[in-house]
């Protein structure tokens, strides 16, 4: 990936990478409205993983799930890169450290992993909505130092060690959404299917079934949409070195997490 | 006599162990499944009669795959008639070799009694045409796996990429068109090559 993210930040407070954490949800205003119509879409409440999966995490997982390490997984659910950069299959190397967040993963393994701890893969409005927040407000989006503090990251210049996860956590107690790695979300090939299929004059154009064209919002939010267009340039096999992810389920009162 | 018994016993083996053996043998699927197919997904699916079966009981024979959502008004009706299309196109020979699936991305409104009712109103051929739902999960998985593209949204309707997916036998992505309303001389080509091959 040209955007190779580096983190620049304290490691403080490192909560326990395995907690999740409880967001409201609510009407929000995603980048990619909910309808033609340009509506806000509503999040319903769920938790997401404070931190993003680490290495040591999905080696625990391959370990336990062996059809899932590299060698065995078959190629349709993980093209060859997967996983190459540890030194094999059941071994991190002294290159990869345990607390670094776990890479070079597709997304039917991102999502296996979420599955195997009755998760998912969150959805890219949850995701958003949790992404929307800078240390003490919900939603920091329209402040253009926060824009650009995004930005800076996403400029660091690729082939820089991968640091690990732990970053400061944002209003909602979430870490490392911006700044470390790109993640998979569950609706990774949905989200710039927009087109008017309706005219029947062009047949090339008749690509996509239902309502009109969806335009996107928010065009200045550019670390945001750098992030809708990566993930949909890929295929549910392809991995890519700067690409995680972090698991999501439905909020329930018995999570760790407390709003603040 | 010992020989004799022997070779009873042999009979007797023999016609009592053939029909344990005899499954796997025929079913040739004893082969291992190719790296790149699409059959590697675990996935059950109810067809438009609510008959239940596995995604990967479709190998051995080509298929014609796509997805859709009954309730769609636009682009979803001329899916059916571009598939009908290609069908078609066929040597009367091969049309009945060639399987056509049609999965739902709304497995909410598409019950199988909403499938049979569109099977029926579009008079499709049971002999060779299947439509399909799985639950919610599965369908972001297969979507993905075709290389299909979908964005339900907040009125019900779904966007989503009109691709035409041809499995082999073995259910190996081996052409894929996205034109709709027209015949894919191209798809045809490749479904008749795939037939010949099997």
């Amino acid at each position: 990936m040209m955007f190779r993210i580096s983190l620049l930040l304290l490691t403080v407070g490192v909560a326990n990478a395995a907690d999740y954490v409880n967001l409201p949800g609510g009407r929000f205003a995603s980048v990619l409205p909910a309808d033609a119509t340009g509506a806000d879409v509503d999040v319903a409440p769920f938790a997401m993983r404070s931190e993003p999966v680490t290495n040591a995490e999905f080696l625990a997982f391959v370990q336990s799930h062996p059809q899932w390490q590299r060698g065995r997984v078959a190629s349709v659910f993980a093209e060859p890169r997967y996983l190459m950069h540890w030194q094999s299959a059941q071994k991190l190397g002294s290159d990869v450290l345990p607390d670094q967040p776990v890479t070079q993963v597709s997304w039917f393994a991102a999502q296996a992993f979420c599955e195997s701890e009755g998760a998912r893969l969150p959805l890219w409005n949850e995701w958003e909505f949790a992404a929307a927040a800078d240390a003490t407000r919900a939603d920091a989006r329209n402040d253009p130092l926060w824009r650009e503090q995004i930005l800076a990251w996403y400029a660091q210049p690729a082939g820089k060690t991968l640091a690990t996860v732990g970053g400061p956590a944002n209003f909602y107690g979430m870490r490392d959404l911006h700044g470390l790695v790109w993640e998979w979300v569950d609706d990774f090939n949905a989200l710039l299917v927009a087109s008017d299929s309706r005219d029947q004059n062009d047949p090339d154009r008749l690509k996509f079934c239902g309502a009109g064209a969806l335009n996107l919002r928010d065009r200045d939010n550019y670390a945001v949409l750098m992030r809708v267009a990566m993930l949909s340039s890929l295929k549910a096999a392809d991995t890519t070195n700067s690409t995680g992810f972090r698991c999501a389920r439905a909020a329930t009162p018995s999570s760790q997490g407390q709003l603040p | 006599m010992n020989i004799r018994r022997s070779a009873l016993q042999a009979l007797f083996t023999l016609i009592v162990a053939l029909p344990a053996w005899m499954p796997a043998a025929f079913a040739g699927e004893a082969a291992a499944l190719p790296d790149d197919s699409v059959y590697h997904l675990d996935m059950h699916l109810v067809d438009q009669e609510g008959r239940p079966f596995h995604l990967a009981d479709r190998r051995g024979r080509p298929q014609l795959v796509s997805m859709f959502y009954s309730p769609c008004p636009y682009v979803c009706p001329l899916i059916i008639d571009t598939l009908r299309m290609t069908q078609r196109a066929l040597p009367a020979s091969d049309s009945s070799k060639l399987d056509i699936v049609m999965v739902s991305l709304d497995p909410e409104r598409d019950t199988p009694a909403r499938l049979k009712q569109v099977f029926g109103e579009r008079k499709l051929d049971p002999a060779t045409w299947t439509l399909a739902r799985t639950e919610a999960p599965n369908v972001r998985k297969l979507a993905a796996i075709l290389g299909i593209q979908y964005r339900v949204l907040k009125d019900g309707g779904i966007n989503h990429s009109t691709s035409l997916l041809l499995l082999d036998a073995n259910g190996r992505i081996v052409a894929q068109s996205g034109k709709t309303g027209e015949l894919d001389a191209d798809l045809v080509a490749a479904i008749e090559r795939t037939l010949a091959a099997d």
